[in-house]
């Protein structure tokens, strides 16, 4: 019996951006980021150092009261 | 033959014939005894009308609900008794801080707490002071049926031309009398100025000073953020110390410096006058009926009557202690519009309360003995 | 699931940001609640000039106070009046509250349960915090018994109502509960909500980390992601909660759609009532 593989799903890839003038650091898109994109700076400071880890769920989104983060989508480099 | 509408009906009835008249098209209020006519005949009327009668769960509820539909662009009114309105006190700033024309009638009752449904006149420093903060408010006094009628036009006007709550006080007796009332439609009907700015300029409250800002309805294309707290232009919360002064002035300034639009008074038999007899609302019957008795006997007594209760006539209520011996100031109460009296009048004439708060009506023969003693 | 919309995109149609950074707390659940209601309301396709906010006092009234929306912020406790009263004079509006769990249900609770026995057409989100924030932490109508507060710093010693069995036994036609932790979820439940003809109630769970979680650090933490994740590990779905003990779920959130009926509404009986009045049909 031969077996078709299937043609993996592509993978999306994002640039995320915080404003600093609205984080408040209150963390929460770092502890619930599923792909560990974030670290947490001084004070807190919510810094994107895995970005190529982004798969443009968008949760950070959703979950910054501050509406302080955007996810562009962007074409794999 | 007068073919105009002429009817035969009470003063809460005339009431709604007059709301109605004047454009109301929502009406929410809660039962409460002597207004509740006022609710049992608006059920009827509003939606023959193409209106809407909301009988709400409490009296905090009928006035929010009266704010809400004036929100979206109809006009409104709400009814009740004394103790209503030491409910609704909230609520009457509240639409004093958003500029949300309204019309409260208070139909008078004894009191204070549960009190008795009796005739009484016991509201009238409530109208002017009973929510908390400084402010300024137009109150109304009808002492007929026909006024019941004129005045809640008025009233409906004054409230859109200015964009305050506009208090109208009857009583328990008035609200239940019937007389002949001829209901003509009314000379103008006043509607909030609507903005003629485009909507990306339009701000929610643009206005300073003794201006009138103009109110779009909510539903676009004019966006709005009304709210109740201390605001800017735009609606946006502030705790700036001008703005402050700036908003709570403006609130005053603008209708304080309209005095011709509200001022109402009826002058009877004053030019040559001794003595003048200052009321307002029902007891003005018995003081026309006193004043003819006195005038028969020889005493040149007139009647001073303030059928615009606030603001209160100052300027005229000086003027007239200037040029009379005695005021006599008969109020089923003990002594509310006295206060303002003797207040304007600064010791330039002696004032003479007569004060009753039995639940009756004070009868021609006690003020005429009141007249006759300082005559 | 649907994915979730570009950010960019909803700070372009409905942000204004003239008011930001925001008056809350960092990590408070107001901001989360604010993002998942303008997805909904963007996904429900109404033109925005037709929808009408009417808040309460509390944090949560300020949501409305970043987007472009009409918005009447009133009394504390009264937005179910005023929201009657703007739907029933312009049933062309999607009326919307915003209250909190003190708003809705201590000083409120009269109007809230008589709007939802007149089945309007609003729908009202109630931020349920399980405490008064605003005010620095007092207890209120949906803090857990033996919670502390300030007003309660030997332990809460009344019970809490239950704000979906509240609004439902009121007879609210739409009642749901959904967190800010699930807030996908919480998206689809508020679109549902406001497309929903009659009363809507959804109550949504979130942290305030200052007045809550501070006075109850061991049971909740003390910061949004850990309450967030205190909320996550004591909520249960409904389909899930129906499978066990009632022992077991004792004490915990239960979240999912209670009630989504169809029953006759408010502005709709009213219009019927101005037909027959124009008929000249009535018993006086």
């Amino acid at each position: 019996m031969v077996t078709i593989p299937k043609k993996p799903a592509p993978v999306r890839h994002g640039k995320v951006t915080i404003n600093e003038k609205w984080c408040k650091r209150c963390g929460i898109c770092v502890e619930f980021c599923a792909e560990k994109v974030f670290e947490r700076h001084e004070i807190g400071r919510p810094v994107p150092v895995k970005q190529k880890n982004c798969r443009v769920c968008r949760m950070c989104e959703v979950y910054c009261p501050e509406f302080a983060i955007i996810v562009d989508e962007v074409e794999e480099s | 033959m007068d073919n105009r509408n002429v009817r035969f009906i009470e003063g809460n009835e005339a009431v709604v014939e007059g709301a109605i008249a004047a454009g109301v098209r929502f009406f929410a209020g809660y039962p409460i005894t002597p207004a509740t006519e006022i609710a049992e005949r608006m059920s009827y009327r509003m939606p023959q009308e193409g209106g809407t009668y909301l009988q709400m769960e409490d009296e905090i509820a009928s006035l929010s609900a009266v704010i809400g539909a004036s929100v979206g662009g109809v006009k409104a009114m709400d009814a009740t008794s004394g103790p209503g309105i030491s409910l609704k006190n909230e609520t009457l700033g509240f639409a004093i801080a958003t500029e949300v024309p309204c019309v409260i009638v208070n139909v008078q009752r004894t009191g204070p707490g549960i009190g008795s449904v009796t005739m009484a006149q016991q509201d009238l420093m409530q109208a002017r002071w009973g929510s908390h903060g400084d402010y300024t408010l137009i109150t109304m006094a009808p002492a007929s049926v026909q006024e019941c009628y004129d005045l809640t036009i008025r009233a409906v006007n004054l409230s859109e031309r200015f964009r305050i709550p506009v208090i109208l006080l009857l009583d328990t007796f008035l609200g239940h009398l019937s007389e002949r009332v001829v209901l003509d439609p009314p000379l103008e009907i006043i509607t909030r100025p609507k903005p003629e700015v485009d909507p990306e300029d339009y701000l929610t409250f643009d206005a300073e000073g003794t201006d009138i800002p103009a109110m779009a309805d909510f539903g676009g294309p004019y966006r709005s953020k009304i709210i109740g707290n201390m605001h800017t232009k735009a609606g946006g919360y502030t705790r700036d110390p001008e703005i402050f002064e700036s908003l709570i002035t403006h609130w005053r300034d603008k209708v304080l410096s309209r005095k011709a639009e509200y001022t109402d008074i009826e002058r009877v038999m004053l030019e040559d006058a001794r003595v003048a007899v200052v009321t307002w609302g029902s007891t003005t019957r018995s003081v026309k009926k006193a004043i003819r008795m006195a005038r028969a006997e020889g005493i040149r007594v007139g009647l001073f009557r303030p059928r615009t209760v606030w603001p209160f006539p100052e300027q005229e209520i000086s003027e007239l202690s200037e040029s009379v011996d005695h005021m006599v100031v008969p109020e089923m109460n003990l002594g509310q519009m006295l206060v303002e009296v003797e207040r304007w009048s600064r010791s330039r004439c002696g004032i003479h309360p007569v004060n009753q708060v039995s639940g009756e009506a004070i009868l021609p023969d006690r003020i005429l003995e009141k007249i006759k003693e300082v005559a | 699931m649907a994915r979730l919309k570009a950010h960019r995109e909803m700070l372009d149609k409905y942000l204004t940001t003239d008011n930001l950074p925001t008056a809350w707390c960092p990590g408070c659940g107001c901001g989360i609640v604010a993002q998942a209601l303008v997805r909904a309301m963007d996904g429900t396709g109404i033109d925005p000039d037709k929808f009408a906010f009417v808040t309460g006092i509390g944090c949560n009234g300020f949501i409305p106070r970043y987007f472009r929306f009409n918005e009447l912020h009133v009394l504390h406790g009264r937005a179910p009046g005023y929201a009657t009263g703007l739907k029933m004079a312009r049933p062309d509006l999607t009326v919307i509250t915003i209250q909190g769990d003190g708003d809705l249900a201590a000083i409120g609770g009269n109007h809230f349960i008589h709007a939802a026995r007149r089945n309007i057409d609003i729908t009202t989100i109630v931020s349920n915090n399980f405490i008064f924030g605003r005010t620095g932490g007092q207890y209120g109508p949906t803090t857990f018994y033996q919670d502390r507060a300030s007003t309660a710093p030997y332990g809460m010693p009344e019970r809490p109502f239950d704000l979906c069995r509240l609004g439902e036994a009121a007879g609210a036609t739409f009642v749901a509960r959904g967190t800010v932790y699930g807030v996908v979820r919480l998206i689809d439940i508020l679109q549902k909500a406001i497309l929903h003809k009659g009363f809507s109630l959804v109550e949504a769970i979130t942290p305030c980390p200052t007045s809550y979680g501070r006075r109850n650090p061991e049971k909740a933490g003390t910061s949004g992601s850990e309450m967030i994740k205190w909320i996550r590990e004591n909520s249960i779905s409904l389909s899930k909660a129906n499978r066990m003990r009632p022992a077991d779920i004792e004490g915990k959130i239960i979240t999912g759609i209670f009630a989504e009926k169809n029953e006759p509404e408010c502005t709709d009986e009213y219009e019927k009532i101005r037909q027959k009045a124009r008929a000249g049909l009535s018993s006086v």
